[in-house]
């Protein structure tokens, strides 16, 4: 042990416990039950990276990030949770689909993968001014838990909604290694990322027209 | 030239807008008027991006790029004359209007978004180009409204996704290395990336390799996340599925190429070549066994892509400069002869109903245009003499038996020949094998013949005698990837 490290300070403490919170928030929908559920841990996970956001700008001076945090806020918080719900309430089914594993070897399966993903991202030496390293390992988790999610879960909006917590496990590792990026590109990426949870969107009604529900354990048709 | 690119990324654009008010003559009208346009516009810039890079607020065009624009426009305009007669046939559906109206906005938005994305500076609008090819695309897929066309869109919208998400990754670690060099706040341009050189972190820059070839590969049908690609590209409508496996796989090579040319020019060529090299390899292999076995027509041309793109990417791992000329040539005359593959099957799977190679007979009596093009269109998939594809891919052969990568050339010479093995039994099956004369003899539509034609002449043309300014332009696009700078 290193006696000249110092201790985080109070900045890096929350920044790095609001990135903790971001991955709990991650494993909360791997065991979610209600379909409901799970899109308001998304707009919770969505909050929390946009409250990130403020505090990284507030203390590193980036006025930018005002800008993208409220943003994020207005689309990942409100506009995408509502579209989903809107979606979710023409359909009759409120539990999702059974998983192919179950719970607790889901959540097994997540931690491991968490893990991997947290020590190995420390062995790239991957430092940034603007947060600390701790946080990129735990974006490099959200986003790996969130594969999880997609693949474990039978219905298509626990697999949309990983896909979306997905890309908040990127901002979070954005933030980390990119805060300066220019505003113009986060927009773009915000923009498309509206463009694709329509057509999510359009794609999950088309699926659940087409087959009266929203599980995906029939779509084996197509292979070979 | 600046106009040209602006043009090129608008025409698109105002063909889509007209496409939205529904009137489906005036569409198609200038949907055909729009891609020769864009055809031309993308011929025009040949000359210009083989001595300059011409540029203009954040389009750029460079010999890499204008290659992959040929591809895409050539394919663009040929889904145009083709769709005329492909929604004749749709014609009796009581919602045709609506059929045409959302075909028409998605072809042009599609090929808009696969323009603008060679012709973008900087790869994080590069990423968002390709983001919105994946979502036009995967809407196009959903039009025909079968539970299988839903399944496919849903599979592929989230696979793609779920790759660009890493694609997404691979930009803000690329973003990260470079700001250690630029400074905190720039755009990702590409010359600041590639003028920065080794100065950039090396396992920062590594990390983003590998991740855009895994993210990108994604969308360009890599092994081993290439299983959205046969069921897209089966059940998408049959211009959409030529402009898929002709165009939009070679976007997202052209990704995964700007990224070599990052890391190459950081690392060395060694890493980032033997990634490329796996890949490959691993996808060329999968993709000649799938071939041989392989009962739905259009699932057996999307298997060929796959063949295809690792050819692409073994070429660039084998790193000789005949090789990446080889590669590049690959991509347009591959765009020509998959394009026609695809409007051929289209012809047969409307003709005799099915998609089921083993329904399909006696194709040669029935269709006495479609039939021999498609034919030809396989036998210049299999590489044959004197169709582009002989001489790219003995390139790509000659360069890397030249670079002294012997075991990879042999491996991949086998597993061409596996590919074409069972394309030809395939293609022989249904064409010259004698069954019951189940439809009349007739071609459906001129409109759907014409396209393989012009494939055809830009297959021949470029087998046997390349025009002096593509020369050129390849060789320019060569030296650009093997670190010569922009």
């Amino acid at each position: 042990m290193n006696p000249a490290v110092s201790p985080p300070g109070i900045y890096a403490g929350i920044a790095n416990g609001l990135a903790v919170l971001l991955l709990l928030t991650e494993f909360a929908m791997l065991r979610a039950a209600l379909l409901r559920a799970q899109v308001r841990l998304y707009a919770a996970q969505s909050l929390l990276v946009s409250i990130l956001a403020v505090v990284v700008a507030a203390t590193r001076h980036l006025p930018e990030l005002y800008v993208l945090a409220g943003l994020s806020l207005a689309l990942k918080v409100i506009v995408v949770p509502w579209l989903v719900s809107r979606m979710l309430r023409r359909t009759t089914t409120e539990i999702a689909g059974s998983g192919a594993l179950g719970v607790a070897s889901e959540v097994l399966v997540a931690v491991a993968v968490a893990a991997f993903g947290f020590f190995a991202t420390s062995r790239f030496h991957i430092s940034s001014p603007a947060l600390p390293t701790t946080a990129l390992g735990l974006g490099v988790a959200v986003i790996l838990v969130a594969f999880v999610l997609m693949v474990v879960r039978r219905d298509v909006v626990s697999q949309a909604i990983g896909f979306f917590s997905l890309e908040n496990g990127v901002s979070l590792v954005s933030l980390v290694v990119a805060a300066g990026m220019p505003l113009i590109l986060e927009v773009a990426f915000l923009f498309d990322l509206l463009v694709a949870v329509v057509v999510f969107g359009v794609l999950m009604q088309v699926h659940h027209a087409r087959s009266e529900s929203l599980s995906t354990t029939h779509l084996t048709r197509l292979r070979g | 030239m600046p106009v040209v690119l602006i043009l090129l990324t608008t025409l698109p654009l105002a063909a889509a807008v007209v496409s939205l008010l529904g009137r489906t003559r005036a569409s198609q009208a200038l949907t055909l008027v729009m891609g020769l346009a864009c055809l031309g516009l993308a011929i025009a810039l040949v000359p210009a991006a083989a001595h300059d890079s011409p540029h203009t607020g954040f389009l750029r065009a460079d010999a890499i790029s204008v290659v992959f624009l040929l591809g895409t426009a050539f394919l663009y305009a040929a889904a145009a004359v083709y769709s005329i007669g492909y929604l004749r046939a749709e014609e009796h559906r009581e919602d045709f209007a609506r059929y045409a109206r959302r075909f028409y906005l998605g072809v042009n938005l599609f090929a808009w978004s696969m323009l603008a994305a060679p012709l973008v500076n900087g790869l994080a609008l590069l990423w968002i180009a390709v983001e919105i090819t994946t979502v036009v695309s995967a809407l196009l897929v959903a039009l025909d409204n079968t539970d299988n066309a839903a399944e496919a869109a849903w599979k592929y919208v989230l696979l793609a996704s779920a790759g660009l998400g890493i694609g997404l990754l691979a930009t803000i670690v690329m973003y990260y290395a470079g700001s250690t060099v630029a400074g905190q706040s720039y755009d990702l341009a590409f010359a600041p990336l590639l003028a920065a050189g080794t100065r950039l972190p090396h396992t920062a820059v590594q990390l983003a390799f590998v991740l855009a070839v895994l993210g990108f590969g994604t969308k360009v049908g890599l092994f081993p996340v290439h299983t959205w690609l046969p069921d897209a590209h089966s059940e998408a409508p049959t211009p959409v599925s030529a402009m898929l496996s002709g165009s939009l796989l070679a976007v997202s090579f052209y990704a995964v190429l700007r990224y070599y040319q990052i890391a190459s020019g950081t690392l060395g060529a060694s890493f980032p070549r033997t990634v490329l090299l796996v890949f490959g390899v691993l996808s060329l292999l999968l993709a000649a066994l799938y071939l041989l076995e392989q009962r739905d027509l259009k699932r057996l041309l999307a298997y060929s892509s796959v063949e295809h793109m690792g050819i692409l990417a073994i070429g660039i791992g084998l790193g000789a400069p005949l090789a990446t000329a080889g590669v590049l040539l690959h991509v347009i005359v591959h765009a020509a002869a998959k394009g026609n593959a695809f409007f051929g099957a289209g012809v047969l799977v409307r003709k005799y109903r099915t998609k089921d190679v083993a329904t399909i007979r006696s194709g040669l009596d029935t269709l006495p245009w479609t039939a021999p093009l498609f034919l030809l269109a396989i036998l210049a998939l299999a590489a044959m003499p004197p169709f582009g594809l002989f001489r790219s891919e003995f390139q790509i052969v000659a360069g890397g038996l030249a670079a002294a990568h012997n075991a990879v050339t042999v491996v991949l010479v086998v597993l061409v020949t596996v590919a074409f093995l069972g394309l030809s039994v395939a293609t022989t099956r249904m064409l010259f094998t004698p069954g019951p004369r189940v439809v009349a003899r007739g071609e459906p539509s001129a409109w759907m013949v014409a396209p393989m034609l012009a494939g055809l002449a830009v297959l021949v043309l470029l087998g046997i005698h390349p025009p002096a300014d593509l020369a050129d332009l390849f060789a320019r696009g060569v030296s650009d990837l093997a670190g010569g700078g922009t």
